[in-house]
């Protein structure tokens, strides 16, 4: 058994040998690495990193090794993870199978179905998506009637999920459907796998207000899924949907982290560097409002990121995510909105831009803080809204009562 | 750096909580007011608490101390806060034993740092000169003279500097107001000639001293630090003192938020327990995701303390800025949602809101650290 401190050593070693000199500059948004069947790399190195880091199975470093995750202890993930940072290694892979669906395939899958999905998650050959919300299920999520009925070895679906993330590019969907239509409503749910390539399965994307298209509608008319692709058990799949609503949250509250503690020098590209840069000849930002405004933002940013790391040391301590989750994810995503709109201050009408004539009017910086401060508006809607996780912690965290006539109501 | 208490603090903790709620619940505070005690403090408490090593908690052991380390000191603010105790902890051991520890010279530490540990000396820091924060406007001059200093000036709000028997006063001895150097701390035995104190009780209960110095002769041997350089001393005194006040109003918030979760708990209208209503569901929800900020925010600080010690100004003025902000909103929550009876003076949860307007003010506000910080951060 190898110490920490000569795991620590081999390590920063391998790192060195075999990080790209690339994969250690700051990710550009379009060389993120999602996987999947059709995957493309603009950067040849991206690939060999993505190969090298699966073969030791350190994208997913703490699945268990039979799998083809990195089978590490808690401890060894904490000094990967510092490796990693110390180089400034970027992720190799991102996907809604590590962060998502394979925590809860390895606590509820068969060993058939973690042998036949795991080990493609952490290679990243299959790209996943998520079949959760409908056109009539929202915040409400557990009134979905997506139907599900067998035939034989196999069930066949009927319905429609919408804001299905990245649908159009995805392989697979893990997938919530009513396999029981007379019980109460979080009684009648199961949870499922299947190929996007399933004969009746069609996606079409949706504009959003930003102008990109990250979200599809999903339909499916008369698709015939293997009924072995049940996981967990018939009927209690919100048990199932819930705890990857845990995992789900966990990860969109990494939204808030970017802007992270600095070394208390002016990073140009921050909001305060480019305050100063647009509003400022002398050492202080001029508007002395905008000034605390961007302070308090960076306060709260800092005690978030310090709360993140308590509550992974917490976790560490007792167990995995918790209801805490809920409380992060939704700081996290009323920062990140924070963030755009004091940017949209400090930039003025600069950052106001729908698009440009001759790349001289406004930059491409300056438009692209135009798109995501309107993709920004979505955080607090996405993975549940603001309002559902305030729910979540009165009730779960607070422990406050509900209110008696909505207990009353069926499946309530 | 560890963001979770360690194992000692975890006794440590258990401990001054059962302690407080055996011998220093808020019916202490509230008998310390209706019978106008003219310390303001129990002395008897205050020995009781020495007994179990607080007053030495971070003094080093060679003098006298415990030598447990800021981290003790955290927990227990945390739980007096909780209280509302009232003690000289924050003058005498936050502030003044915080400013010997790390200006004093040997003989200085060996002559007052056992006493304190002790809990046989009381002192008071006097450093404010108008009723703000600003540790750089000292116009209260120190004036050489063959055998020592001459002081003269006044101070404002000046923590239990009715009770000290040793002040350390923040004077001028070249400069211009508002210059951070030449300032110098010197220690001045309360009862010296020329010293006046007029104690005044404040909306918390506890005391704060108005003090007058008209020419006060010290020795040379009063000078706490260099002279002139006595505000790198001073900086660093304060940013221990944010960050234990931090800690101090973590308990008061915490303690408020716990009273508002139970009655919301316990109170019915309509029929429902009011906890049912989802406007008052949300705001508590805001509140936990807050507190949870700012008891982050007091660990992340103290870790620093007791650890690399690099970048303690930023971390105390992030901490005293979101407990400033934070205690505010549940403060005035505490009253808001107790309804009527958070209006009466029977009901406790009014001492919780007036000492949380005091201790906001204390070592600086939040915007004085919003400030702070944003010219930390170069911007």
């Amino acid at each position: 058994m190898q110490s920490i401190e000569e795991f620590r050593a081999s390590t920063r070693a391998w790192l060195e040998e075999n990080c790209p000199a690339s994969m250690r500059t700051p990710m550009q948004e379009d060389e993120v690495v999602w996987g999947g069947r059709n995957a493309s790399f603009k950067n040849p190195d991206s690939k060999l990193w993505l190969e090298r880091m699966a073969g030791k199975g350190w994208t997913t470093p703490t699945w268990p090794k039979e799998y083809g995750g990195g089978g590490l202890n808690k401890e060894e993930n904490l000094v990967l993870l510092q490796e990693l940072q110390r180089i400034g290694a970027r992720q190799a892979l991102n996907s809604f199978g590590i962060s998502m669906l394979g925590p809860v395939l390895l606590e509820y899958g068969t060993h058939e179905q973690k042998a036949e999905h795991i080990p493609k998650i952490v290679r990243g050959e299959i790209r996943w998506c998520q079949g959760y919300s409908e056109p009539g299920s929202g915040s409400d999520l557990a009134s979905l009637s997506t139907k599900a009925v067998l035939d034989g070895d196999h069930y066949v679906l009927n319905g429609a999920k919408v804001w299905t993330s990245y649908a159009d590019k995805a392989d697979w969907i893990f997938c919530l459907v009513r396999t029981d239509f007379e019980a109460s409503k979080h009684s009648g749910i199961s949870f499922i796998l299947f190929d996007m390539n399933t004969k009746g399965v069609s996606t079409r994307p949706i504009l959003l207000i930003s102008g990109a298209s990250p979200f599809c509608e999903t339909f499916f008319d008369d698709a015939r899924v293997p009924a072995r692709n049940l996981v967990g058990t018939l009927n209690d799949g919100w048990t199932i949907a819930k705890r990857l609503l845990q995992h789900e949250r966990t990860m969109i509250s990494g939204f808030g982290l970017s802007a992270k503690a600095s070394s208390r020098t002016l990073d140009a590209s921050s909001v305060e560097g480019q305050a100063m840069q647009a509003r400022s000849d002398s050492d202080k930002l001029s508007d002395p409002v905008l000034r605390d405004e961007i302070a308090r933002y960076k306060i709260d940013a800092e005690a978030f990121a310090f709360t993140s790391r308590r509550s992974m040391e917490e976790a560490k301590l007792n167990k995995g995510p918790n209801a805490t989750s809920s409380m992060l994810k939704n700081y996290g995503c009323e920062l990140n909105k924070r963030r755009y709109e004091l940017l949209l201050k400090a930039l003025g009408t600069q950052s106001l831009a729908w698009a440009s004539v001759n790349q001289e009017d406004f930059n491409a910086d300056e438009l692209k803080v135009t798109r995501e401060w309107l993709r920004s508006k979505g955080n607090s809607i996405e993975g549940g809204t603001a309002e559902i996780q305030l729910n979540v912690i009165a009730k779960r965290v607070l422990g406050l009562p509900d209110m008696p006539m909505l207990t009353t109501k069926k499946g309530g | 750096m560890s963001m979770v208490l360690n194992e000692d603090q975890v006794m440590l903790k258990d401990s001054a909580r059962d302690f407080c709620k055996a011998n220093a619940p808020v019916s202490e505070l509230r008998r310390v007011r209706d019978s106008q005690d003219p310390d303001g403090f129990s002395r008897e408490l205050w020995q009781q608490m020495v007994a179990l090593g607080w007053a030495g908690i971070t003094i080093p052991e060679e003098f006298g101390g415990f030598g447990f380390g800021y981290g003790g000191l955290e927990v227990i603010l945390e739980e007096t806060g909780r209280n509302l105790v009232p003690s000289p902890l924050v003058a005498t051991v936050l502030l003044c034993a915080t400013a010997i520890n790390l200006g004093g010279s040997q003989a200085q530490k060996s002559a007052l740092l056992p006493s304190v540990a002790a809990g046989e000396l009381l002192m008071a820091l006097a450093l404010e000169e108008t009723a703000f924060h600003q540790p750089t406007r000292i116009a209260c001059s120190a004036k050489k003279e063959s055998a020592g200093f001459v002081i003269n000036g006044h101070k404002n709000f000046v923590l239990d500097g009715h009770v000290a028997d040793k002040l350390i006063v923040v004077a001028r001895t070249s400069g211009a107001v508002d210059d951070a150097n030449g300032i110098s701390l010197f220690l001045v035995d309360r009862d010296a000639h020329g010293v006046s104190v007029l104690r005044s009780e404040m909306v918390d209960s506890r005391n704060a001293a108005k003090i007058g110095m008209r020419d006060v002769h010290v020795g040379e041997e009063a000078l706490l630090g260099e002279l002139d350089k006595g505000y790198e001393i001073l900086e660093k005194t304060l940013d221990v003192g944010r960050i234990g006040v931090s800690a101090e109003m973590l308990g008061n918030a915490q303690e408020v938020f716990d009273r508002i979760i139970d009655y919301l708990k316990q109170r019915e209208q309509f029929g429902v327990l009011i906890g049912a209503f989802q406007g008052l569901q949300h705001r508590a929800a805001t509140m936990y995701s807050e507190l949870e900020l700012c008891r982050s925010a007091v660990r992340r600080a103290f870790s620093e303390l007791d650890g690399a010690q690099e970048d303690v100004p930023a971390l105390a003025s992030i901490a005293k800025a979101k407990l400033s902000e934070i205690l505010e909103l549940i403060s005035n929550e505490g009253v808001q949602m107790h309804g009527g009876i958070g209006m009466t003076d029977e009901f406790d949860i009014g001492f919780y809101l007036k000492r949380a307007r005091v201790v906001q003010a204390l070592l600086g506000d939040a915007a004085f650290h919003r400030d702070r910080y944003a010219s930390l951060n170069g911007f």
